[in-house]
């Protein structure tokens, strides 16, 4: 069990002060593109179930959501600092975090999409959900150990995420005819999007020769069939194949993350020494 | 009401959720439930997780226990007087007249 320093600064409980291992260039380009994938679809994914706060349908899913938010924005925290370490470039998290642009983000797409409705929330968190646990899982296996060890960190939260969003689903798709309906149709609608984390790029296929991270389009089979079968416990349709929009990962966004980072970004760019 | 199914139990339109008493284990194992308060949720699971976000997060928890609210019977305020009162006049109900052996230090 973590002690409450530990649980209120990540920082110290996840980055240890230690020498990070010599990368050749290629391979520390790979990986600081990477992690900031990593903590981009965590912090912008995060920031978007924060506007639920005072929202919620009611105080205690209000306050699961809000949670579950701060997990993620806690998550990226941990991934983005330690981007800034492999850049080697003195940019922490939050430099990082506040002072970069639309198209320097690598979020996939579907972290970025306006929160919807509560049905439409939920189905984006449990598609993500699904897929960070099936991440984190393999990932606490590579041989980058710093990454490792806050995969392993992550996976026990991200396990919470998945127990909470999948218990949503099947209540929603097996409830009412209306949160049935709203459910089904929030589904469709992400379907799109749900495509783009398991296309490997170059950075990928290096970075899984070099350090076994695992290849992001190995983890689709799974993915598919544990979605598939929750989505069928719900009394839900599995969407169609259909085209898959792509883009995030090298900085080609919706209309939505400018709005969403303007949101987030104002008040250091506006105050950059400003502390509070 | 103890379902454990994902159905959604007493989903009465614009109704309420059923509330449900949260019992909270902390510190050593096989250390008593104590009440830690209620959370409305449809159903044992997401009471489970409610109460989880609500109370357990901070905490050490160990485990938690949660009970439909309707399924407690408790005595009432006015019950006070006929159910405790009495107790108060009567020493010898305390377990103080008895000698405790020696090394004992509880008393």
């Amino acid at each position: 069990m973590e002690s409450p320093e530990e649980m209120l600064s990540p920082r110290a409980a996840t980055i240890a002060p230690s020498e990070l291992p010599t990368f050749s260039p290629a391979v520390r380009t790979a990986l600081f593109d990477y992690l900031l994938r990593l903590g981009d679809d965590r912090l912008i994914l995060g920031h978007r179930l924060s506007e639920w706060c005072g929202h919620g349908p009611i105080l205690e899913e209000d306050l699961a959501i809000g949670n579950v938010s701060l997990d993620l924005i806690g998550h990226a925290q941990a991934f983005l600092a330690l981007a800034g370490r492999v850049e080697g470039k003195e940019r922490d998290e939050d430099r990082l975090t506040f002072f970069r642009g639309e198209r320097e983000f690598r979020n996939i797409k579907l972290s970025e999409l306006p929160r919807g409705d509560f049905a439409f929330t939920i189905a984006r968190q449990f598609l993500f959900d699904s897929y960070a646990a099936l991440l984190m899982e393999k990932l606490q296996s590579c041989r980058f150990p710093e990454l490792a060890g806050l995969a392993a960190k992550t996976l026990k939260e991200d396990t919470y995420h998945l127990r909470h969003s999948a218990q949503w689903v099947l209540r929603l798709g097996d409830g009412t005819l209306e949160s049935h309906a709203k459910v089904q149709a929030a589904f469709n609608d992400l379907w799109a999007y749900s495509g783009e984390a398991f296309v490997a790029d170059e950075v990928e296929l290096l970075l899984a020769k070099e350090l076994g991270i695992p290849d992001p389009s190995s983890l689709k089979a799974v993915w598919v069939e544990r979605v598939s079968a929750l989505l069928k416990e719900a009394t839900l349709q599995v969407p169609a194949d259909c085209f898959m929009h792509t883009g995030g990962r090298k900085g080609l966004h919706t209309e939505y993350l400018g709005k969403l980072l303007a949101e987030m970004q104002i008040v250091p760019r506006s105050y950059p020494d400003a502390r509070w | 009401m103890t379902t454990t199914s994902t159905k959604v139990v007493g989903s009465n339109p614009g109704g309420e959720w059923p509330v449900w008493e949260v019992f909270l284990q902390e510190g050593e194992e096989g250390s008593p439930h104590k009440h830690a308060g209620s959370v409305h949720a449809p159903d044992g699971e997401i009471a489970l997780q409610n109460a989880r976000d609500v109370y357990a997060r901070r905490g050490k928890v160990r485990s938690i226990w949660v009970v439909p609210a309707v399924v407690i019977t408790a005595s009432s305020p006015s019950d006070a007087g006929p159910f405790f009162d009495p107790a108060q006049d009567k020493v010898y109900r305390h377990p103080q007249f008895y000698k405790a052996p020696r090394g004992v230090k509880v008393f």
